[in-house]
C-alpha cells in the first residue's frame, strides 16, 4: 500500500522528521486559505500516485494570490498520467542551496535492510543509480539490531554530504529507518532532502510503501487505504479480494496461483494472442468466487474471449466443475464464449460434468489458450 | 533416494489443531508421512488424527524424536513459530504460511544464517518425495517416483510441470516449492546443489518467475558447479513492470530489474535449455536424459 505524500507527511511529523509546513486542498478556495495562513511562496502539489508529478505539471510554485489561483484550477481537476487530481498539498516553498536523497528499502537478494544516501537529489534515483552508483552511498542494516548511530554516519560521510549539514542529515537517516521498521514499510524515502541556506534539513517529499501483508499490525495506517481511484476494475477486484492486473488486450484470464496465471498470459501471447488481465481467484472455487471471477471479466468491455484454467490441487475437479456450472446458471447465454481446462486431482470427472452446452472444454492447457486466441478474433 | 525429506523424516505439525493444520496433517499421513506429532501452545495432552499434541515444538521433538517441522500457523504467528521450530532439535522446517510481514522473514532469515537448518518457503506448497513423503499441501496423486528433480517459486505451476512430466512417464525424486515471497529460506542456488549432491537426480527442472535476481544466481551456480542437468521455465514473460502479479515477490521494477528476458538469457547462457510452455519443459527433460 502506497501512501499519498501528505499522509507520509503526517507520519513523519509524528516522529518528529522536520516537513515544511503544510495544509490539504481540495477546492481553489481552500488552496487560497491555505497558501495565505502559510504565507507566500508555496507550492502546490497534486496528490495522486504517479511518478515525475512535477515533469507532468501537477506541482507549481505560487507567489501570490493570482499565481495559487491558477495553479490550483490547473491542477485541480486535472489527468495527470490516468488519474484525476482530487486534492492538493499547499505547502510552504523552500528556499534551497542543496538536495539530497535518504531512503531505506528491502534489499530481497541480501535479505535485510539497506539504508542509502545520496548527494545528487531532487533527480529520479533509478536513474542515478544506474548511472553512477558510487554516487548512492549503501548501508546494510541487521534486521535483528536496527541501525547503529555509526552506520547512519558513515552513509552520511561516504556521501560526500556537507560537514555543516552531516549531523542532522545523519539524525533525519535515522528516523526513518526507525519510521520504516515501526512502521512496517518496504520503501521509505525522502527526494529531495532540501538543505537551506541557514543548513537546516527538510524533508520536501516523502514516500512511504506500506508492506501489504503487515497492515494487520498498522491499523491506522491500513485506514488511510482508499479504493483505487484509477480503474474501477481494479477497484471491484479490491472488493473480491483477487489478485488482479488489467493489460491491453483482448483475452480475458482467469486461474488459481500466481505463477500458473502468469504462465496462462505468457502463453496467450505465445499463440499470438494479448492478454487482457492476470486474475488470480486463489485456492478451491466455490460458484461464489467463480462467478465473481466470471463478472469481472465479463464487464471489461476490452474482452472477447475468456480462458478459465484451473489445477485441482487438494480441491478435486468434480468440485470445481460443479462451482462453474452452478456459476453460470445464472446467465442465460455467456455474454463472452468461456473456454474451460481442468486439471489435477479428479480432472476427469470434473470435465465430464462441466455444461458442454454453455462452455468450451479443452483437456489441454496449451489447448485451452489457443481456443481462446481463436475465439477473440484469431492471432494477431 | 531423494533430497530433504524420504519415509523415515520423522514430523511435527505445527497448528494441528487449526483447520488447516488439522486438514494437511490428516492428507500428509494419508500419502504415507510420517506425522509423529503436534505443536500448538495451551493444547499440549490432546491428540489428532490419533497423534498426540505437544505445547511446545521442542517438547513434541524431543518427545517423539522429530526432525522436521511443517508450519500451518496464520501469517501474525508464523514468524514466531518458525522461529520456535529453528531453536528445537528439529534439521528441517517447511513454512506454508502466506502472507508472513517481509520484515519478520529478514528477522528470520537472519537466524537462519547462524544455523546449519533448512527452512522451505514461507508462502509455499511443500516438499515431496514421491512414494515416501509430503510435507505441506501438494496434492500427492499427480507425482510418481522416478529421477527428475524439481524446484520451483509457484505451487500451482508446480503442479501444472509434474503433470506434464508424470504423462510421459518421467517421475520426480524430489520436489521442492520454494515459495513466491520476497525472503524465503531455501533457495534456487541451495536446492540445485540438493539435487547435485543427490545421486538419483538425473536431471533438474527449474521453475522461476519474475522479480529479484535468484533465478541470475541459479544460472552462474548451474554454469560453474553442476554436472547434473537442467531444464528451466520462466513465468511473467507479459507482466507489466511495476505490477505485483500475485505473488508479493513477483514484480519487474521501474528501472527493469527482475524481468523474464533477463533470467531466460542468463539461463541460456548456462547452457539451461528453457521451454516457452510447460509442454516444452517436459519435451526438454526427456532430451536431457
Amino acid at each position: 500500500m502506497r501512501l499519498h505524500e501528505y499522509q507520509a507527511k503526517e507520519v513523519f511529523a509524528e516522529a518528529g522528521m522536520p516537513t515544511p509546513e503544510s495544509a490539504l486542498a481540495e477546492s481553489t478556495d481552500e488552496v487560497l486559505d491555505a497558501a495565505e495562513s502559510i504565507g507566500y511562496p508555496v507550492a502546490v502539489k497534486a496528490q495522486v500516485h504517479v511518478g515525475g508529478r512535477g515533469k507532468a505539471g501537477g506541482i507549481e510554485l505560487a507567489e501570490s494570490d493570482d499565481e495559487a489561483r491558477e495553479a490550483a484550477d490547473s491542477i485541480l481537476g486535472m489527468d495527470l498520467k490516468g488519474y484525476t487530481v482530487e486534492r492538493v498539498l499547499v505547502e510552504q516553498a523552500v528556499d534551497f542551496v542543496d538536495e539530497l536523497y535518504v531512503g531505506v528499502t528491502m534489499d530481497r537478494g541480501a535479505g535485510e535492510p539497506v539504508a542509502m544516501v545520496s548527494s545528487e537529489g531532487g533527480v529520479d534515483i533509478e536513474s542515478v543509480a544506474e548511472e553512477s552508483p558510487e554516487a548512492i552511498a549503501r548501508e546494510h542494516v541487521d534486521p535483528a539490531f536496527g541501525m547503529h548511530h555509526y552506520q547512519a554516519n558513515r552513509a552520511v560521510y561516504d556521501a560526500g554530504v556537507d560537514r555543516e549539514v552531516a549531523s542532522d542529515v545523519a539524525s533525519v537517516l535515522t528516523t526513518l529507518f526507525d519510521l520504516w521498521e515501526d512502521r512496517d514499510a518496504s520503501e521509505a524515502e525522502i527526494n529531495p532532502l532540501m538543505i537551506t541556506g541557514d543548513d537546516e534539513v527538510v524533508a520536501a517529499d516523502a514516500v512511504m510503501n506500506i508492506d501489504d501483508d503487515a497492515l494487520f499490525r498498522q491499523p491506522d495506517l491500513a485506514e488511510m487505504e482508499e479504493a483505487a481511484a484509477g480503474d474501477d476494475l481494479e477497484a471491484k477486484a479490491n472488493e473480491y479480494g483477487f489478485d488482479y492486473v488489467r493489460l491491453d488486450g483482448n483475452v480475458g484470464i482467469i486461474g488459481n496461483g500466481a505463477g500458473l496465471v502468469m504462465t496462462t498470459l505468457d502463453l496467450v501471447d505465445y499463440y499470438g494472442g494479448e492478454p487482457a488481465n492476470f486474475l488470480d481467484i486463489g485456492g478451491g472455487a466455490k460458484a461464489e468466487r467463480v462467478a465473481n471471477a466470471l463478472d469481472m471479466v465479463f464487464s471489461d468491455d476490452n474482452v472477447d474471449s475468456v480462458v478459465f484454467n484451473l489445477f485441482g490441487g487438494i480441491t478435486r475437479g468434480d468440485e470445481v466443475a460443479r462451482g462453474i456450472n452452478s456459476a453460470i446458471e445464472e446467465f442465460d447465454e455467456l455474454p463472452k464464449p468461456v473456454v474451460v481446462r481442468l486439471a489435477g486431482t479428479n480432472a476427469e470427472e470434473g470435465m465430464e460434468i462441466l455444461n458442454a452446452d454453455a462452455l468450451d472444454v479443452e483437456q489441454t492447457l496449451e489447448g485451452a489458450v489457443q481456443r481462446a486466441v481463436e475465439q477473440a478474433g484469431g492471432a494477431q | 533416494m531423494s533430497v530433504l525429506v524420504d519415509e523415515d523424516t520423522r514430523v511435527v505439525v505445527q497448528g494441528i489443531t487449526g483447520g488447516e493444520g488439522e486438514f494437511h496433517a490428516g492428507q500428509m499421513m494419508e500419502y504415507g508421512t510420517n506425522v509423529v506429532a503436534g505443536a500448538v501452545p495451551g493444547r499440549g495432552g490432546e491428540e489428532v488424527h490419533g497423534v498426540p499434541v505437544y505445547d511446545t515444538v521442542a517438547g513434541a521433538a524431543e518427545a517423539e524424536n522429530a526432525d522436521a517441522s511443517v508450519v500451518l500457523v496464520p501469517p501474525a504467528f508464523a514468524a514466531d513459530a518458525i522461529f520456535e521450530a529453528l531453536d528445537s532439535p528439529v534439521d528441517l522446517v517447511v513454512a506454508i504460511t502466506e502472507g508472513i510481514p517481509t520484515q519478520d522473514m529478514s528477522r528470520v532469515k537472519k537466524r537462519l544464517g547462524e544455523t546449519d537448518k533448512h527452512l522451505v518457503g514461507p508462502n509455499c506448497p511443500g516438499v515431496i518425495t514421491p512414494g515416501e513423503a509430503k510435507l505441506g499441501i501438494l496434492p500427492g496423486n499427480i507425482f510418481s517416483s522416478g529421477n527428475v528433480g524439481l524446484v520451483s517459486r509457484s505451487g500451482t505451476l508446480t503442479y501444472q510441470v509434474v503433470d506434464n512430466l508424470t504423462d510421459r512417464g518421467l517421475g520426480q525424486t524430489t520436489a521442492i516449492g520454494i515459495g513466491g515471497d520476497p525472503i524465503i529460506g531455501t533457495d534456487f542456488v541451495d536446492a540445485l546443489s540438493l539435487f547435485e549432491a543427490d545421486p538419483a537426480t538425473e536431471a533438474v527442472v527449474m521453475c522461476g518467475e519474475i522479480g529479484g535476481s535468484d533465478e541470475e544466481e541459479a544460472a552462474r551456480y548451474i554454469d560453474e558447479n553442476m554436472d547434473t542437468p537442467v531444464a528451466g521455465f520462466i513465468a511473467g514473460r507479459t507482466a507489466p513492470a511495476g505490477k505485483r502479479m500475485g505473488h508479493a515477490g513477483a514484480i519487474v521494477s521501474g528501472s527493469g530489474a527482475g524481468t523474464a528476458e533477463s533470467k531466460i538469457e542468463a539461463l541460456g547462457d548456462a547452457g539451461v535449455p528453457v521451454g516457452d510452455t510447460p509442454e516444452e519443459v517436459a519435451d526438454n527433460v526427456e532430451e536431457l536424459l
